[in-house]
């Protein structure tokens, strides 16, 4: 699905990340994981193609494709999915308008036409009752007076909907209460299948409780220092991340 | 008029203004210049009363010795009023009783325009009186309003056929030595709508001017009377179009709307004449002076959404006279390049428990001036009287402009005043977080100037919504980065 080569980016002059190797095959999840300022938000927007990240050397593959020409759009229109540690507002846009404006975007960039409305309508109500969504919230402006949950919860409604092939989770269990940490997750599990992968960047453990991951990785100064499974993250949560600093 | 959402993607493709073209049709055009003369062989080719002549004389008197005003925030070079000709009239003259005889070159201009008259019969429900130029070319469901009483022609039909009403109205909110503009008008108008509501008659249809300045020199001074009999109601419609041309055109409305007792109107403009072409050369100034009066109980309610022009100097206002009137005022106004804009409003509470509500939308991207002026005034005799004001402001890019002049004369001390004012800049986050979903930069920033311009926009009928949506993005069209 995703192979990152050797990559090395930067941004304002700044070298972030380090020579990163990944590989994530469809149908797994992948836990990123790193102290702060280790690279793992860089790493999620330089995927995106955020302007502002200079990629100075090595290579992105999607399904074989490079994703160094293409913009941000037009990555999201070959599958690729941020959901935002900090998701924006846009205020007098509404969820339904957005997530509609999005879906068409991705349509016409494939020659499909607009989704019919009673299709999307449908749409919209099996993904908002998956996350548990209440329907008075989807006529709000987007993220605009949300708590930390609904915001959270807002982006993962948008990953439903998109039905990304690669999605990354920025941090997404930051703010969240333990509930809302269920739904989310379990929204999560229900999406994953064997045709896409899902990149999960987090600083603790907890969101892996719910969310299990195949691999998980330990990034730190812009470079994978370690890679394990499920268990690599419990040992992070008892020790520490200071003896990885140490390895490194 | 009612774009299909495939339609409106064709349409956001076109980058030039899209309404940039040239009809060649035969028309008979005044030399240029003005004096004495030039104002009776108006109202002579228009066939007019005596005491219409004498009425233009008496207000080109009065602009002759007015200045040009300066006041505004805005810069250009200004007309030479001796270079325009003040009539220009396709050459059929006969007023048109059906669309077979309309100039078949002037029907496609319409349907250039997207207002088919055979289709606006069939689907829209919306009356419709189209100015070209200077002259009134065709008016939709005349026979249907009728039946109601609704009288909806043209002002020089109006003139002829119903002068006791013009006679008592014209002139009356906005005075022809008002201001520089509303004087010239006064003198040289050529053509406009009319519209009177009779008692208690609630109008069944929209009705809808489109204004349209073709010929190259010309000045268009359009005049509209609007008048809305006790306890009637009337939703009426105006859309502006020019086409691109490397001079500036001169346009001097007046619009003059009288809300009888318990009446209602509802005033909304779609304004898109040609703004100049990207380095600020050309472009419609648009001097224009919208009025309204409201007596006991009424209510006077302007909707407008502006992309054109190169020079925009406009407040629609509204007097509250009646004793619980109130008055409403909704605006977008969007610049780009270089097109200058000082629009807003003036709300004058002369009546008891009066109330007025403001709600301004600036956007400027480019090189552009927007500017917000707005007067809230207060008699002493206005005891209750409330205002409520918000004037928010969003810029794109490092080179344009907002500002927001408010002016708040209170002399009544029950008045109850709020203004409220934001200015925001749109973010290149906001842009990334749209991009990631799919949505190119460009339509990520229709998406946020519609959110940011939505309470106006709910405003607006449905179908001129639609149409002003897309205009918001046309218009800002090559403004990213």
């Amino acid at each position: 699905m995703l192979t990152i080569e050797n990559l090395n980016a930067k941004v304002e002059g700044k070298q972030i990340l380090n020579g990163i190797d990944l590989d994530v095959k469809a149908g797994e999840v992948h836990a990123i994981m790193g102290p702060n300022g280790s690279g793992k938000s860089t790493l999620s927007s330089v995927i995106a193609g955020h302007q502002d990240y200079e990629v100075n050397q090595g290579t992105m593959l999607l399904e074989g494709e490079d994703l160094a020409e293409l913009s941000p759009e037009e990555r999201a229109h070959k599958g690729i999915f941020l959901s935002f540690q900090y998701p924006i507002e846009i205020p007098g846009v509404s969820v339904t308008n957005f997530i509609k404006t999005a879906i068409n975007a991705s349509r016409k960039a494939k020659g499909l036409e607009d989704m019919a409305a009673n299709e999307m309508l449908k749409k919209i109500r099996e993904k908002s009752s998956l996350l548990e969504i209440d329907s008075r919230f989807l006529s709000r402006s987007l993220n605009e007076g949300f708590s930390g949950g609904e915001k959270k919860r807002n982006e993962i409604f948008q990953m439903a909907m998109l039905e990304p092939k690669l999605a990354i989770l920025d941090e997404t269990d930051s703010g969240l209460d333990i509930d809302a940490l269920k739904i989310v997750a379990n929204g999560v599990n229900k999406l994953r299948s064997n045709d896409n992968a899902i990149i999960v960047i987090t600083h603790y453990q907890r969101l892996l409780e719910y969310i299990i991951p195949d691999f998980v990785h330990v990034l730190f100064d812009g470079k994978i220092v370690k890679s394990g499974t499920k268990d690599l993250a419990i040992e992070l949560e008892e020790k520490g991340y200071d003896w990885i600093k140490e390895m490194a | 008029m009612a774009y299909t959402e495939e339609e409106l993607k064709k349409e956001l493709e076109t980058k030039e203004y899209e309404y940039g073209f040239y009809t060649d049709i035969d028309s008979e055009t005044f030399p240029v210049g003005l004096n004495e003369e030039v104002v009776r062989r108006i109202s002579q080719k228009k066939k007019e009363p005596e005491w219409m002549t004498q009425w233009r004389l008496k207000a080109f008197e009065a602009w002759k010795n007015m200045e040009e005003p300066e006041w505004a925030n805005v810069q250009y070079s200004k007309p030479d009023y001796q270079a325009i000709s003040y009539y220009s009239a396709p050459k059929k003259k006969d007023q048109y009783k059906t669309l077979d005889e309309v100039d078949p070159e002037l029907l496609k201009t319409f349907d250039k325009l997207g207002i088919s008259l055979d289709e606006q019969k069939k689907l829209a429900g919306v009356a419709v009186d189209i100015v070209m130029d200077s002259v009134s070319v065709a008016t939709t469901f005349k026979d249907t309003l009728a039946e109601k009483g609704i009288i909806f022609c043209s002002i020089s039909e109006a003139i002829q056929e119903y002068p006791d009403l013009v006679k008592k109205y014209i002139g009356t909110v906005i005075p022809i030595q008002d201001n520089y503009f509303a004087a010239l008008n006064s003198a040289v108008f050529s053509d406009g709508s009319f519209c009177y509501i009779p008692k208690g008659v609630r109008c069944p249809m929209e009705l809808s001017t489109y204004f349209r300045i073709n010929q190259a020199g010309t000045g268009q001074f359009e005049r509209t009377l609007v008048i809305a009999d006790e306890s009637s109601y009337v939703s009426y419609l105006e859309g502006c179009t020019a086409p691109s041309r490397d001079e500036n055109q001169l346009h001097a409305a007046v619009v003059e709307l009288v809300a009888l007792d318990n009446a209602e109107i509802k005033y909304s403009t779609v304004q898109n004449w040609f703004p100049g072409d990207k380095n600020g050369k050309g472009g419609v100034y648009n001097f224009v002076t919208k009025r309204g009066i409201c007596h006991r109980n009424s209510k006077i309610s302007w909707t407008q959404v502006e992309t054109g022009s190169a020079v925009t100097w406009k407040y629609p206002s509204c007097i509250l006279k009646g004793d619980n009137s109130i008055g409403e005022f909704y605006s977008i106004a969007l610049t780009n390049n270089y097109q200058q804009a000082d629009t807003g409003t003036k709300m004058v509470h002369l009546g008891k428990n009066t109330k007025s509500t403001i709600i301004s939308k600036g956007i400027s991207a480019g090189k552009s001036q927007n500017s917000y002026r707005g007067l809230v005034q207060v008699h002493p005799r206005a005891t209750n009287a409330r205002n409520f004001s918000q004037c928010d402001s969003l810029l794109m890019g490092n080179q344009c402009g907002a500002h927001t002049f408010p002016y708040i004369e209170v002399k009544n001390k029950t008045a109850q005043i709020e203004h409220e004012a934001t200015t925001s800049k749109i973010g290149e986050d906001q842009i990334f977080y749209c991009n990631q979903r799919g949505i190119d930069p460009e339509k990520a920033i229709a998406l946020v100037v519609n959110g940011f311009s939505k309470e106006v926009l709910n405003k607006l009928p449905m179908e001129f919504a639609v149409e002003a949506q897309k205009l918001l993005e046309i218009s800002l069209e090559g403004s990213v980065g």
